[in-house]
């Protein structure tokens, strides 16, 4: 039984958006085991305790946010609806803490199982046999007729803004070595579908608002890297925010339709120089510098209109334009504590001449899973911020805060609730984004289609329920 | 619960100031990233190849 009385959408100012961020971790078992050990039994182990607690290796925390084990053995966090972008980056901030506190669990039953190794968890994009899987990001945009035409605009600026937000890597070929922008560029299929695993778009299309279908619509973009660095999750989310702003508020785009853009993106990953200039349709010829300048410039003008001016949006100007800059100059040392690629490629470059050895050496590819480590301890990445040198935008406070507490300002904080009390009640339940529902009783399923609204009567009854007398 | 952050309120004035770059932070950050290097090195050098080549696992989405 459906409840009924659901509340009228909220009216919600054009400038607010859900966002969440979808990670699927690499997990890699460092073994001397005798015997083949497959991804499927690491995960089985390593989700061990989450069944215990939850039935289920497919569960909302009480963050609100949800975890589970996807396609390929692969740990996948996603962050609970958050409506500001600090808060978006501590809640995936705290999924790389929630999965790294299962690893000493699973190495336990693995040593149960007769197994003794370390379980590395990685947020990156591939494996050593080239195999990818990705950070999927989510914009809730308000329903539209032309909604193909709508994300096809937004191909030119996704092509290109790797050469800001990607996340850096060592590219090996069969003649050697050199650093790409973006490890994800090379698995890209399509611009635009709705499937994900056998045609892999940069967009997928497939009409799933979790939200009032009426009013909403869902954009779901799979092109981008995995983040390390907060400024460069800042950067990566907060600069598509903006242009999707003004597309919303139908400001014109300027003509920059790509002729080939499965081409285009190959071509900008692997050209650090930043001089590989991509065709367009209409014949022109611009390098990626010059297609993200458009989009700088385009957002600076309608700064004070469109887009309210706020430090935060200073911010991601700012950054912006650095990291543009940098490659324009390839002087890399304006944005090296910031952005994922820049910090790598030093780290890396420094390692290298270290140990003064080729780019392909086993020990920079080494080194490279090693940054993507989500581990305090063994991960290099905590380190580097540990001692400065990657900046971060939120309070170790607000990332250990979002590890039990649901985002406060959205239907995350409903779910939260609901969640924590039902676990302190010991009642089963079930749950996924849009309901929720106290099994074993004749109760109704609350249908949650505002993601906007924090506050709802039936969830209140819902909780009241759970309580104890 | 605590609100995470107020409505009407501007969030980033919860968040640390970006901190301005001393005059010698390209030095200071040079030796800390050396240090750093020279800090795990020993652990990375240690079967690269093989924990590299060990870590294959199916494509997700």
């Amino acid at each position: 039984m459906l409840s009924t009385d659901i509340p009228p959408p909220l009216d919600v100012d054009p400038a607010r958006r859900i966002f969440g961020l979808e990670t699927e971790f690499g997990l890699h078992l460092d073994t001397g085991a005798a015997r083949p050990v497959t991804p499927e039994e690491v995960a089985g182990h390593l989700f061990h305790s989450v069944v215990q607690w939850g039935r289920s290796s497919n569960v909302f925390l009480p963050n609100a946010s949800r975890l589970y084990i996807d396609v390929g053995a692969h740990p996948e966090y996603a962050t609970a609806e958050c409506d500001t972008l600090t808060d978006l980056i501590a809640y995936d901030k705290a999924g790389e803490r929630i999965v790294h506190d299962l690893v000493a669990g699973g190495e336990e039953r693995l040593r149960a199982a007769g197994v003794e190794g370390t379980i590395h968890l990685y947020k990156n994009n591939t494996d050593s046999a080239g195999n990818s899987y990705g950070c999927h990001e989510n914009y809730l945009v308000r329903r539209r007729a032309d909604f193909k035409a709508f994300a096809s605009a937004l191909l030119p600026f996704l092509v290109t803004r790797q050469i800001v937000a990607g996340a850096g890597t060592i590219t090996r070929t069969p003649s050697g070595a050199h650093y790409s922008f973006s490890p994800r560029a090379d698995h890209m299929w399509e611009g635009l579908s709705s499937a994900t695993t056998r045609s892999r778009p940069m967009i997928n299309t497939r009409d799933e608002p979790h939200a009032n279908a009426e009013l909403y619509r869902r954009m779901h973009v799979i092109v981008g890297d995995s983040t390390m660095a907060e400024p460069t999750t800042l950067l990566k989310v907060g600069a598509t925010d903006l242009i999707l702003r003004l597309m919303e508020a139908r400001v014109v785009l300027p003509e920059l339709t790509l002729a080939r853009e499965m081409q285009a993106i190959r071509d900008v990953a692997h050209d650090l120089s930043g001089k590989a200039t991509v065709e367009l349709a209409d014949g022109r010829r611009l390098t990626a510098v010059e297609v993200q300048q458009q989009y700088i410039d385009l957002v600076r003008s309608h700064l004070g209109g469109v887009i309210a001016p706020t430090e935060e949006v200073d911010r991601i100007l700012d950054l912006w334009q650095r990291g543009v800059d940098a490659v324009r100059t390839q002087d890399f040392s304006g944005v090296e504590t910031e952005l994922d690629w820049a910090i790598k490629h030093r780290l890396v470059m420094r390692y290298r001449e270290r140990l003064g050895c080729d780019l392909d050496d086993a020990r920079l590819a080494r080194l490279e899973l090693a940054f993507h480590d989500v581990s305090p301890e063994r991960g290099v990445f905590s380190r580097l911020q540990d001692q400065g040198l990657a900046r971060r935008i939120v309070s170790e406070a607000d990332i250990q805060r979002a590890m039990t507490v649901a985002p406060q300002t959205t239907r995350a904080r409903l779910r939260g609730a609901f969640v924590t009390r039902a676990l302190e009640s010991g009642r089963d339940f079930t749950v996924d984004w849009v309901h929720l529902k106290i099994a074993g009783s004749s109760g109704t399923t609350v249908l949650l289609k505002d993601p906007f609204r924090t506050e709802d009567a039936r969830v209140d009854a819902l909780l009241d329920a759970l309580n104890p007398a | 619960m605590a609100q995470l952050n107020a409505q009407g309120q501007p969030y980033e004035d919860d968040a640390p100031e970006p901190e301005a770059p001393a005059p010698a932070a390209a030095t200071a950050s040079t030796d800390a990233l050396d240090d750093l290097l020279a800090e795990i090195d020993g652990s990375l050098q240690v079967n690269a190849e093989q924990f590299v080549r060990s870590f294959v696992q199916k494509g997700g989405q």
